[in-house]
């Protein structure tokens, strides 16, 4: 099953109140790449995110997951058919063990009756043996094996996004869409972070990255979009986007104005 | 010590409920306290049952005595009208309990909060009023009176009978309320407590789990229900009523939400104390309710968590 597009938004629109949040966005994602979308604050981004992983159903346009129309899915029909997503403000399990969170993760491929899970019968303890062992693989991936046990609501901040990613990546997604993984996070982190994308990528992963660290995106990406105010406005290689006027003009120029009123304020 | 080994060993919590309701009885100086008992168990049993929606899958249900209604009706108009053993009633009360669950909680699940639990009371009520209104099956307000459960031939009747029986019942929907609990749908559905959207898009079904805990913990007040009629000899349609409903749920909470051991400990509190109370006479509500205040303002988050938390830190 060979695409050139593995996730396609097609003049996508979402209104809320009037105003539209996305505005005819059409994105096009290669498999197997790391395709960036930045903007300023309130550009849609997330909002993007919300339409394409079936959260929001869309006003107009449509989205195409591996060649089929999925406009419309719901999040688990979506997540049935590979596409996963971490969230800008943690969405974790916080009263479940780091290692049951990313448990949750595999709940697409497992496959047990509630009867049998009543009386526990080996079927489900061979379940649930297959899923721990798949779940802790992938905490050791993100470099939390060690917090296995500990509530997810005990760790600190950057551990958290970390475990976020493991757990998208348990369910084996073939799309991953990442909101802004990096936010909160200290330089080494970042590096972590930059190293891990990659390697998700590397595995055949398509990954679609929303962030505002400028040099891991820069840095990590195959492709970058631009969004201002819920509308494209540029889509190239790192190089492109560094050297256009108008993201220059348009991007850059708001953050500055919003980084001196915070200075100012 | 007791906390340790229940970390480890899943069940651990069911093999403590057992040795307390096997040495308990040495203690009792009189009949009374098995038929006390028996009450706590029963009771139990309908509070695990509800903490599996409430405490784990994060879904409040309001009107839950009315399953105990059905149950208890089951075995009350089965043997006497439509000529069918009590034990079948049991069977019977939860088959249709689960219907009614699987039927109501298609539309009302779909609720959140405070809708849900307005829409859970109303379906409660529905059943209290249908269990007062059709007196020509039920008696009516004044309720009917029950035949004794037969079992192989074995006439279950004497607290000291029922003590036996409801424990193993209890014990019986603690082990399988763990068993859930420590499965994939027991993950998915403490997921879904946490975090809707976040369990979506990991591919929960949320509209389907919610459902089948729904209907689950109906099946068990049903029982619940049943058995205390059964136990009782006689019933009225106040089991089915908005207060016995709010009992359970204050049962589930004050036992500590998504601890099963919690709700036997709750149920054992609510059923105990209002008995001690007899004495203070007019007040006996009075102390009841600052009872419960005071345990929620101390210990918000139930006895059995607070215990835990205590012992492990
Ligand atoms: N559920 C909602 N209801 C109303 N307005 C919304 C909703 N979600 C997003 N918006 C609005 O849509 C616009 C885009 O928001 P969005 O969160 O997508 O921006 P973003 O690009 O992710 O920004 P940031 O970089 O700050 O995360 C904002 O103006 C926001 O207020
Ligand atoms: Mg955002």
């Amino acid at each position: 099953m060979a695409h050139d597009v593995i996730l396609e938004a097609r003049s996508l629109s979402i209104a809320f109140g009037g105003v539209r949040a996305v505005n005819e966005v059409s994105v096009s994602v290669p498999p197997g790449a790391v395709f960036s979308i930045i903007g300023p604050n309130g550009a849609g981004k997330t909002t993007l995110f919300n339409v394409i992983s079936g959260v929001y159903a869309p006003l107009e346009g449509s989205v195409r997951l591996a060649g089929e129309d999925v406009t419309g899915l719901a999040p688990e029909h979506l997540a049935r058919r590979g596409l996963s997503r971490t969230f800008q403000n943690l969405q974790l399990f916080s009263r479940m063990t780091a290692l049951e969170n990313v448990m949750v993760g595999r709940h697409r491929h497992e496959s047990t009756g509630t009867l049998a899970e009543l009386l526990h019968l080996p079927s489900v303890r061979r379940q649930n043996q297959r899923t721990r062992e798949a779940a802790l693989d992938v905490l050791a991936r993100v470099g939390l094996e060690a917090e296995a046990d500990r509530p997810a609501a005990s760790l600190p901040y950057g551990a958290l996004k970390r475990l976020e990613i493991a757990r998208a990546l348990a369910s084996e997604p073939m799309v991953l869409l990442l909101d802004e993984p990096a936010a909160g996070c200290n330089p080494v982190e970042t590096q972590g972070l930059r190293n891990l994308i990659r390697s998700i990528a590397e595995s055949g992963v398509t990954v679609v990255l929303v962030e505002h660290d400028m040099r891991l995106v820069m840095n990590v990406s195959d492709r970058i979009h631009v969004l201002v105010g819920g509308r494209s406005l540029a889509e190239g290689t790192a190089q492109e986007i560094q050297s256009n006027p108008a993201v220059v003009e348009a991007y850059l120029g708001i953050d500055h104005s919003r980084e001196s009123a915070r200075a100012v304020g | 010590m007791i906390v340790r080994l229940a970390m480890r060993y899943r069940l651990a919590p069911v093999a403590l409920v057992a040795a307390i309701v096997i040495l308990l009885p040495l203690l009792f100086p009189s009949a009374y306290y098995y038929r006390v008992g028996a009450l706590v168990f029963i009771f139990a049993f309908a509070a695990v049952g509800l903490n599996l929606l409430m405490g784990f899958a994060g879904q409040v249900s309001l009107g839950h005595a009315g399953f105990l209604g059905v149950g208890a009706y089951a075995v009350a108009i089965g043997p006497a009208y439509l000529g069918i053993p009590s034990w079948f009633g049991i069977v019977a009360g939860a088959v249709l309990s689960a219907l009614i669950a699987f039927v109501v909680g298609r539309p009302i699940l779909r609720l959140k909060g405070h809708y849900l639990a307005v829409a859970t009371l109303g379906f409660g009520v529905l059943i209290a009023i249908v269990l007062s209104n059709e007196a020509g099956w039920t008696g009516g307000p004044d309720g009917m009176s029950v035949s004794r459960l037969v079992l192989f031939g074995w006439r279950v009747s004497g607290a000291d009978t029922w003590y036996w029986v409801a424990a193993v019942t209890l014990l019986t929907g603690m082990v399988l309320a763990y068993n859930l609990i420590g499965s994939p749908t027991g993950r998915a559905l403490r997921a879904i407590h946490d975090s809707e959207v976040a369990a979506r898009v990991l591919g929960v079904e949320i509209a389907r789990k919610k459902l089948t805990i729904f209907v689950i913990s109906a099946v068990y007040a049903s029982v619940a229900g049943s058995y205390l009629a059964l136990f009782n000899g006689h019933i009225t349609p106040d089991v089915a009523g908005f207060l016995r409903s709010v009992e359970l749920v204050a049962m589930v909470v004050l036992g500590g939400m998504g601890s099963i051991a919690g709700s036997v400990v709750g149920a054992a509190v609510l059923v105990v104390l209002p008995q001690t109370f007899t004495a203070l006479h007019d007040y006996e509500h009075l102390a009841l309710g600052l009872v419960i205040m005071a345990f929620m303002i101390f210990l918000r988050q139930g006895i059995v968590p607070a215990m835990v938390q205590w012992r492990t830190t």
